[in-house]
């Protein structure tokens, strides 16, 4: 059974967060994928594409404003998520991401702020061989600074719960 | 950049062309800073044993970002990727560094792709596909589908 605490939490949305995508933070993402696609770097290609500026390559959505949470991850999970499943007894350390999907409106572009929404759409617990595990998924959608619908995402994360090690036997 | 594809010239069944990656913990290291991703089980060999993975693992996003170039590479600038999703199924392991700048021999991963439908809605020409991301010994360790939007002739 979910932790009420966990439960309760379904179909509810963390605050707006805003992500500024710079220019700079583009082309270091670019180059971690070492994608060397100019439309990521080169102004002058860019200026002459059909974009007509540095665009992000489709699945960066830049940098939070305000780095109001203070996790390790890039995983936006809700705060209030995150402390009911703390509580429970699913620390952060046994997180993995299962996967990810999205559906893309306009390109991301250098100089976007964009605004981004995310919802809790549902907790899942299933038995797993390690144990009990939470399955996630969050729906975030992104708003550029026009107004405009830039992106939909849907984030699947899994949560391990913590079992504490058992003593072992004593030996005779 | 290569020639622009045309929603006429593919049909199902077509490929992708592959997109080949070597992971390295450099490269890791790299995405790390790049996608604010700072979890120690992607950098930290001690780590790593601390908590029993046996291994550092790449980052799922990172495989991600592979498949997503995949299909940016083959579609061109006209082409437009509009859906896209993956699932990370296996776990996988960078090779270590040789040098400051060369990996040690290992193993290579190749993303891959192929048509699985194509279809006109309105007036923008459509084609579906499934990816996946192989690695070393040939096995699927992310698999995905996307929906892309190329130009007509």
């Amino acid at each position: 059974m979910l932790p009420e605490e966990i439960k309760k939490l379904v179909g509810t949305s963390g605050k707006v967060q805003f992500y500024e995508v710079e220019k700079g933070a583009i082309r270091r993402f670019a180059d971690a994928v070492d994608d060397a696609n100019p439309l990521y770097y080169d102004e002058k290609y860019a200026r002459n594409s059909k974009y007509g500026s540095v665009i992000a390559p489709p699945g960066f959505f830049g940098w939070p404003l305000k780095q109001i949470r203070n996790s390790p991850l890039a995983i936006d999970i809700p705060p209030e998520l995150e402390s009911a499943f703390a509580q429970a007894g699913y620390p952060l350390s046994l997180v993995l991401d299962g996967g990810i999907e999205y559906e893309f409106f306009l390109p991301v572009r250098a100089g976007d702020v964009l605004s981004a929404i995310t919802t809790i759409r549902s907790l899942r617990e299933r038995s797993a061989e390690a144990g009990t595990i939470i399955v996630a998924f969050l729906d975030t959608i992104y708003h550029n600074q026009a107004g405009a619908l830039v992106a939909k995402q849907q984030a699947m994360f899994i949560r391990r719960s913590f079992n504490p090690p058992s003593k072992e036997p004593a030996n005779a | 950049m290569p020639e622009q594809l045309y929603w006429d010239d593919i049909g199902a069944g077509t490929e992708i062309t592959p997109l080949v990656k070597i992971a390295t913990t450099q490269m890791l290291v790299k995405w790390a800073g790049a996608s604010g991703d700072f979890n120690p089980i992607h950098y930290d060999s001690v780590y790593v044993d601390s908590v029993g993975l046996g291994h550092i693992i790449i980052h799922g996003a990172l495989k991600r970002q592979w498949l997503i170039q995949l299909l940016t590479d083959w579609i061109g600038e006209q082409g437009v990727l509009k859906k896209f999703s993956c699932q990370y199924g296996g776990m996988d392991y960078p090779r270590y560094m040789k040098t400051i700048s060369e990996p040690q021999a290992g193993e290579t991963w190749f993303c891959k792709g192929k048509v699985t439908r194509k279809y006109i809605e309105g007036d923008l020409h459509f084609v579906d596909c499934k990816i996946g991301l192989e690695n070393g010994k040939g096995e699927i360790t992310t698999s995905g589908r996307a929906t892309i939007i190329l130009p007509a002739k």
